[in-house]
């Protein structure tokens, strides 16, 4: 008799916890988002390091002559780059999340969705914003650590309404666009480490250990 | 010491009720639909383990529009999360008091 209440308390305990999980959080982020992104990311940046590298810039080690200052054709190029890569990445993201929702007969629109974007994005614009104010007023050298630590603070407010693990990877982030700062004319290593590198490894953590 | 089963909320038996109050619990109102999915159950069984609640002063209840059509929403009351908190107390007392 007393083990019939156990079992049925852990039941409800269970049953209470699953639900306050799925109303409150997106559960169907996936792993290969993750993945796909770093990916997308390390492809950005090796294409911007083939352009950079140029000896007319002299921009990678040394930001000094050239370095991208103002809204000439050259940043034009590398700020449409950076927007493709985000495209692609976002939209593939984008992809297996919806695949894996489907899976699991997810609803992919709900309240915790909604949340998620919200706070996801809103800090994501505000790091937009100031990239590009830092390209207009002649700064490109703190476009890389503005975009990762930003991405970084977005990553942690929307923790709160999808998989806690991103949590971390958003501290990382941060801790990365921090140090970068001091470190100018390194900004695309740190970028490519940061959207690519981290991106790669915590997407396969995270596919390991909700999606296998 | 008292019998923490004594302690449960005869109105939280229900696993719907219980499933109602746990999405309610952590988000500032969901609407019926969204219910619906999270607790995997039908309209006219969801509707009524509702009506109890709403009954007891557990939920509240909001009736708005998008566009023309209705969008019920409901949110937990002050009393619903006091009466909840115990009942999840309860619960953990029963688990504890026998492992």
């Amino acid at each position: 008799m007393q083990d019939n209440d156990n079992d049925a308390s852990l039941e409800a305990l269970k049953d209470i916890r699953s639900i306050m999980d799925r109303s409150s959080r997106f559960v169907s982020l996936s792993g290969m988002s993750g993945i796909w992104a770093g990916l997308t990311a390390c492809a950005g940046a090796a294409i911007a390091y083939t352009w950079l590298r140029k000896p007319e810039f002299s921009y990678i080690g040394a930001p000094t002559v050239g370095t991208p200052e103002n809204f000439d054709s050259f940043t034009i190029k590398l700020m449409f780059l950076g927007i493709m890569v985000f495209l692609v990445a976002f939209a593939g993201a984008f992809y297996f999340t919806l695949k894996k929702a489907r899976k699991h007969k997810h609803t992919l629109w709900t309240n915790a969705s909604k949340q998620l974007i919200l706070h996801l994005f809103y800090p994501l614009f505000a790091g937009g914003v100031f990239s590009v104010s830092f390209i207009y007023n002649g700064c490109g050298m703190f476009v890389g650590p503005a975009c990762l630590a930003f991405y970084g603070l977005a990553l942690i407010s929307a923790s709160r309404h999808t998989l806690s693990d991103i949590r971390y990877l958003g501290m990382l982030e941060v801790a990365l666009g921090c140090c970068s700062l001091f470190l100018p004319g390194f900004g695309l290593y740190f970028w490519g480490f940061g959207f690519g590198v981290l991106h790669i490894i915590y997407g396969a953590m995270m596919w390991t250990k909700y999606d296998k | 010491m008292s019998n923490p089963i004594g302690q449960l909320n005869k109105i939280f038996d229900s696993r719907i009720r219980i499933g109602i109050m746990s999405a309610l619990m952590v988000t500032e109102e969901v609407n019926f639909n969204e219910l619906k999915n999270l607790i995997d159950v039908t309209d006219g069984n969801l509707a009524t383990h509702l009506k109890t609640l709403e009954e007891n002063v557990y939920i509240k209840v909001h009736k708005g529009f998008i566009g023309r059509k209705t969008n019920t929403t409901y949110s937990i009351t002050t009393e619903g999360q006091k009466a909840f908190r115990a009942h999840l107390d309860a619960l953990e007392k029963i688990i504890k008091g026998l492992s």
